[in-house]
């Protein structure tokens, strides 16, 4: 354990920085799928309508959000905006703005995927039955593509947090800084920290990720119909 | 926007882009091996190799490239493993693309009747000339716009290299950023030049994604 390094991690109120670290990246995931969640499904029910201009200018936000590393849309929000508009802007605040604007179109594609999944014949027959538009929407089409959407929006929670390691890039001091500066404090004394502090923050990302994937995956299986 | 500084900075990015280029497509190249490898070992079920395999995937999919990256380039010199530093952008693009192919690969694979395996080998073919000549041109085909969009997100990916300070278009950007601050002219470079690299990419894919779908629902 020595000269592998993973003692500095005991030493003092080290493990919980690196876990405090880790919260930031948790909770600005969160904060930006919630907002991606709620405008997501305005995008998706929007990119379903037969209307021409709305479609084109869908598709162009997809390509821009499918095309740019996130890291460009972090640099263009965070030096870009502020250089040009002249306001201040937290790094925080700006990755938000970019998961958010990422997910949105993320979300969007998969609201749309599962809207127009559902086979006409619901819609069709849940009319024979007298259903108002409400009711069918309500009781016969919401809770398939819920089905179909609640795995989905799930992988898109564990791909926001394995990005949100990149807002290290634009300063914030999330979990990898921390590891970072913990390796550098204790360079001295324990030269070899490096490979247990990254090892540590390796297996932390696995550990939060991976149960989530998994729930995904089982949610998938139960509900395929 | 100023033309000059623009014509100034395109060598430097050119170079960029070289760079990013060539670890790119290196790293997916490497993929596509790990990523085969990987599913050949899971569908022969070759014991042991099959669960070490499922360990790689579900590890390397649920973890950032970034720090992925941080353990290649400065965990592993700490136990004599030193690599240099366009090696790591390379296996770690390797790596990570490997689970993500295989993933995409094996699904492709699970989707093929079984009926097919079963024609094949009561045509007499055995295991290995059923999956040569029966299974796998199919799985493969169904599989390629899996493949092109893995290849565009680990081309994207690539954009993390500069922590490993390799000189790629972001680090360039960063970098001419910080000492002549013309931060627009720097930034619309960076975006051209992701554009040039990952336009076509993109382009072959909804391309080949409706080829297929005519090959598979007919004209």
């Amino acid at each position: 354990m020595q000269n592998m390094g993973i003692d500095v991690l005991f030493k003092g109120r080290n493990f919980l920085r690196l876990l405090g670290g880790l919260w930031v990246a948790v909770r600005i995931s969160l904060i930006s799928v919630a907002i991606s969640i709620v405008l997501g499904i305005l995008m998706g029910m929007l990119m379903t309508l037969k209307n021409r201009p709305v479609q084109i200018l869908c598709r162009i936000y997809l390509e821009i959000v499918r095309i740019m590393p996130q890291m460009v849309l972090l640099f263009i929000v965070y030096f870009g905006t502020t250089r040009v508009f002249g306001w201040n802007l937290s790094a925080e605040y700006a990755a938000i703005i970019v998961f958010s604007f990422w997910g949105t179109a993320e979300m969007g594609d998969l609201v749309r995927g599962s809207l127009i999944s559902i086979p006409k014949i619901q819609y069709e027959s849940a009319r024979a039955l007298g259903m108002k538009e409400g009711t069918l929407f309500r009781h016969v089409i919401l809770p398939q593509t819920v089905r179909r959407l609640i795995p989905l929006s799930i992988n898109l929670i564990t791909r926001m947090i394995k990005t949100t390691s990149l807002v290290m890039m634009i300063g914030m001091v999330e979990v990898l800084k921390v590891a970072q500066q913990i390796i550098e404090a204790n360079r001295k004394s324990s030269p070899n920290a490096a490979f247990g502090v990254f090892f540590v923050v390796f297996l932390l990302y696995f550990l939060i990720c991976w149960p989530v994937s998994r729930a995904a995956v089982y949610l998938e299986k139960r509900w395929a119909e | 926007m100023d033309p000059g500084v623009i014509k100034s900075y395109l060598p430097l990015y050119r170079d960029a882009l070289l760079l990013t280029l060539r670890i790119g497509w290196q790293g997916v190249l490497l993929a596509f091996i790990i990523g085969f490898l990987c599913v050949t070992a899971i569908r022969f079920k070759v014991p042991v190799v099959r669960v070490i395999v499922k360990g790689y995937i579900e590890l390397f999919r649920n973890t950032p490239l970034l720090v992925q990256l941080f353990f290649l380039y400065f965990a592993l010199p700490k136990i004599g493993i030193r690599l240099s530093p366009e090696f790591c952008g390379s296996l770690g693009l390797g790596l990570l693309g490997g689970a993500y192919m295989a993933e995409t690969f094996r699904s492709g694979l699970d989707n093929i009747p079984v009926i097919q395996q079963e024609s094949a080998e009561s045509l007499g073919m055995n295991r290995l000339q059923a999956f040569r000549y029966v299974i796998l041109p199919q799985a493969v085909a169904s599989s390629v716009p899996g493949f092109l969009a893995n290849t565009i997100f680990l081309l994207k990916e690539t954009s993390v290299f500069s922590t490993i300070s390799l000189m790629d278009l972001m680090f360039t950007a960063k970098d001419l950023i910080g000492m002549y601050a013309k931060t627009i002219e720097c930034l619309t470079l960076l975006v051209v030049f992701y554009l040039i690299m990952l336009l076509p990419v993109s382009i072959l894919g909804s391309f080949v994604e409706r080829r297929l779908r005519h090959a598979e629902y007919g004209d």
